[in-house]
């Protein structure tokens, strides 16, 4: 087999050797359960506080503001149908969520699921760029809103959207709403220690910055009242029950800690990549950049995605194509079976349908090298003239 | 430099020994699922066995990591859709009954897949289909019958181009079934004794009536009158897509002798009934001919065949002749039974062996 080249990070990431390293002793001779009473217990314990310091120093939250749960999608749920529990509870009625059409599966599907339970929901369109603006969030508050949800980045086109602005645009008029914001693909790879506070709802998983999978962490706001999600052994203090994933949870801290450590240099690093390789895309005739355009000064865009469609060839076999060059990529997003769905991201920013099926994403990462995207490049240029030339 | 080899995996035992048997051929093997299937039922049709749900997906790929053999699942929902569903629903609308096999085979597997496999650089598309593919001396290819007789996919295929027929592979079509479970058996496939399938694979329960009054944006006949052969007033019928010429179960009328569907018009909403007798016909014609073994047969021209009339019909035994605007004719030997509008009349040659073409059944 050829050499292997990685530009999948958006959808997982390689475990950094610095979370198996901290995990391994805790898939071996530290079993203790955090709960018990003796020494590897204690130890365990100790290191689950360690992991939500760490985890919480990403968003500049307090160790208790964190709560770790399986995964991103867990905590979308959970952030959305607690705080529609929370207002049913207060109000007796199903109020109104305010998100955006381009969040991610897990906020969508949950809102269509609070939709059948008699709420209603906004879903923002987005501009051409993928950016919700401040004044559309304001413009879509209602007197029963109690919800928004607006993701910090978006996985498949990188935009990052204005998230702390909307948070102070909404609470200088209404203190009552909630704001979340799925920050699945934006934790650990962009600057985001200011926005404890500012929302009071943070999604984030593990497996997207170098740590294991089936760990991720919701952020409840300190002085909030929320319900707990699962109902047990009370632990995650009594809102997510469930003996704690010790090993997932220490391996999430280790990778948080050397993501905001190494943050600065790996923004520096991804954003060259990224943007050499958009120059070498850019000489393929016939290719649309979805998200924000690499000529802004000041981007708003992911360090490590490029996002593109590609005129005249099926995003699908170029897929195929790479893969047997060894070359891991995607068009966007997945559904179970491994088939390419339609991209309702590309939909929402007005990609025509058959532009959005020659869509590809690469998401870089700062283990990828320049030799490794010049390769890329090249195979991706030849692949698209394969194809152009089998039409 | 091998040969690369598309091959259109079910999940089922037969396609995954075609892939099993091109891979110790010798050739650059990919494995691809084709999701047919609207995201909204997949839950629906995942357990019943049915050819492209997500356990048949699952299966694929077991056999392709068994095999050791790259699999990907490919997006043909909007393909299959317009080419199969939606022409299934418009031949039943009119009172045809319609083979989705023949309109997947043609549009979905042997068009949509085969460009794609090309696409990606294979030179051929291999199924596990019970056929095999000659080279006449004439230089034309045709779809010729499996090595066992109890099992024959031909009819299915008669619509494939000369051009798609030389670039497809059908290895199963060597082997009898038995053959082809021991083979599974013996390399470990994880298969070997799924059952095959039956029905329809996207109304896998058979009741077509009620599928048809899902589909959005289509109307469905409503009910109309059973008539006798000569036109008289015999009962009320819940609409025309309920039935099938040939029918004789569930038609809720009651007769002195064996009673069946013997016509249906789409323009009245009339369900003729009639007697086993007036099911018989001796002259077949069909239209939106498709040559395979022959390049076709001019006017006032004879050809000796064995045709077919559905899918499990064994052939009999007639005259193919041009019946001119594009259709063609046979005249049998004896007269078949419940030609159904809407079914493919397939004629090969006189001894049965292959195909000269087919076409689509009008009367």
């Amino acid at each position: 087999m050829t050499e292997m080249i990685y530009l999948d990070n958006a959808a997982t990431t390689k475990l950094e050797s610095c979370a198996l390293d901290a995990m391994l002793p805790y898939l071996t001779e530290l079993y203790g359960n955090a709960s018990a009473v003796y020494e590897i217990a204690r130890k365990s314990k100790k290191a689950v506080f360690d992991s939500r310091r760490q985890c919480a120093r990403l968003i500049g939250a307090a160790p208790n503001e964190i709560f770790f749960t399986s995964g991103g999608s867990e905590s979308d749920n959970w952030a959305l149908i607690g705080a529609y529990e929370a207002y049913r509870r207060k109000k007796g009625t199903c109020g109104h969520i305010v998100t955006t059409s381009i969040e991610h599966h897990a906020v969508l599907r949950t809102a269509e699921y609070l939709e059948s339970q008699g709420v209603s929901v906004t879903y923002l369109k987005p501009d051409s760029e993928g950016f919700i603006s401040v004044s559309q969030v304001g413009k879509a508050i209602r007197p029963d809103t109690f919800l928004i949800s607006v993701m910090t980045a978006n996985n498949e086109i990188g935009t990052i959207e204005p998230v702390t602005e909307i948070a102070d645009a909404v609470r200088s008029v209404r203190k009552d709403i909630l704001i979340h914001t799925d920050a699945v693909q934006a934790y650990g790879q962009i600057h985001l220690e200011n926005i404890a506070g500012k929302v009071d709802l943070l999604s984030a998983s593990a497996h997207k910055l170098g740590g294991p999978k089936g760990t991720g962490l919701l952020y409840i706001r300190d002085g909030i009242k929320f319900p707990p999600y699962i109902r047990g052994g009370m632990q995650e203090s009594g809102r997510r029950s469930g003996t704690e994933n010790i090993p997932g949870i220490v391996g999430f801290g280790a990778a948080a800690e050397a993501a905001l450590n190494e943050l600065d240099d790996k923004i520096l690093l991804e954003t060259g990549l990224r943007d050499f390789f958009f120059g070498k895309i850019r000489e393929i005739p016939d290719v649309l950049i979805n998200g924000p355009g690499p000529d802004d000064s000041d981007l708003a865009r992911l360090p490590g995605n490029i996002s593109v469609c590609i005129k005249g060839i099926e995003g699908e076999s170029a897929l195929i194509m790479m893969d047997r060059e060894g070359i891991c990529a995607s068009s966007g997003s997945a559904c179970a079976s491994g088939a390419r769905e339609p991209s309702h991201v590309l939909k929402a920013i007005g990609r025509a349908d058959d532009e959005a099926k020659g869509s590809l994403r690469f998401t870089l990462s700062h283990h990828n090298s320049r030799e490794e995207i010049e390769t890329a490049a090249v195979k991706l240029s030849e692949i698209v003239l394969k194809l152009r030339d089998r039409r | 430099m091998k040969e690369t080899v598309v091959v259109g995996m079910s999940g089922g035992v037969d396609s995954s020994v075609c892939a099993y048997l091109l891979k110790e051929q010798g050739y650059d093997v990919i494995g691809v699922t084709m999701q047919i299937w609207r995201p909204e039922n997949a839950c629906d049709v995942s357990d019943n066995g049915g050819c492209c749900g997500l356990s048949a997906v699952d299966d694929a790929r077991r056999v392709a990591e068994v095999i050791g053999i790259p699999y990907y699942v490919m997006d043909f929902r909007e393909k299959f859709q317009k080419s199969v569903i939606d022409h299934f629903a418009a031949q039943y609308v009119r009172g045809r009954t319609p083979n989705p096999c023949i309109e997947c085979n043609r549009h979905v597997k042997w068009e949509a897949l085969l460009r794609k496999a090309r696409d990606i650089g294979a030179d051929y598309l291999a199924t596990g289909h019970y056929a095999r593919i000659i080279q006449l001396e004439n230089g034309r290819y045709s779809i010729c019958a499996s090595k066992t007789a109890a099992k024959d996919q031909t009819y299915a295929l008669y619509a494939l181009t000369q051009d798609q027929l030389a670039h497809t592979i059908l290895p199963i079509g060597e082997y009898e079934k038995s053959d082809v479970r021991r083979i599974a058996e013996d390399a470990g496939l994880p298969v070997a004794h799924k059952k095959d399938s039956q029905e329809i694979c996207f109304v896998p329960d058979g009741d077509y009536a009620s599928f048809l009054e899902k589909e959005p944006g289509l109307t469905v006949p409503g009910p109309g009158d059973f008539v006798t052969p000569s036109g008289d007033f015999i009962a009320r019928h819940k609409g025309i897509t309920h039935y099938t010429v040939g029918q004789r179960r569930g038609l809720g009328v009651a007769a002195g002798e064996r009673i069946y569907v013997t016509n249906i018009d789409p323009e009245t909403d009339r369900v003729t009934l009639g007697s086993d007798d007036d099911l018989l016909t001796s002259v077949v014609t069909a239209e939106d001919v498709c040559w395979m073994g022959i390049e076709g047969i001019t006017e006032g021209m004879q050809v000796r065949t064995s045709a077919k009339i559905r899918y499990n019909h064994c052939g009999e035994y007639g005259v193919l002749e041009n019946a001119g605007e594009g259709r063609v004719r046979v005249i049998f030997d004896k007269p078949v039974r419940a030609a159904a509008p809407g079914q493919a009349l397939v004629f090969y040659d006189e001894s049965g062996t292959y195909i000269y073409g087919g076409g689509t059944i009008i009367r």
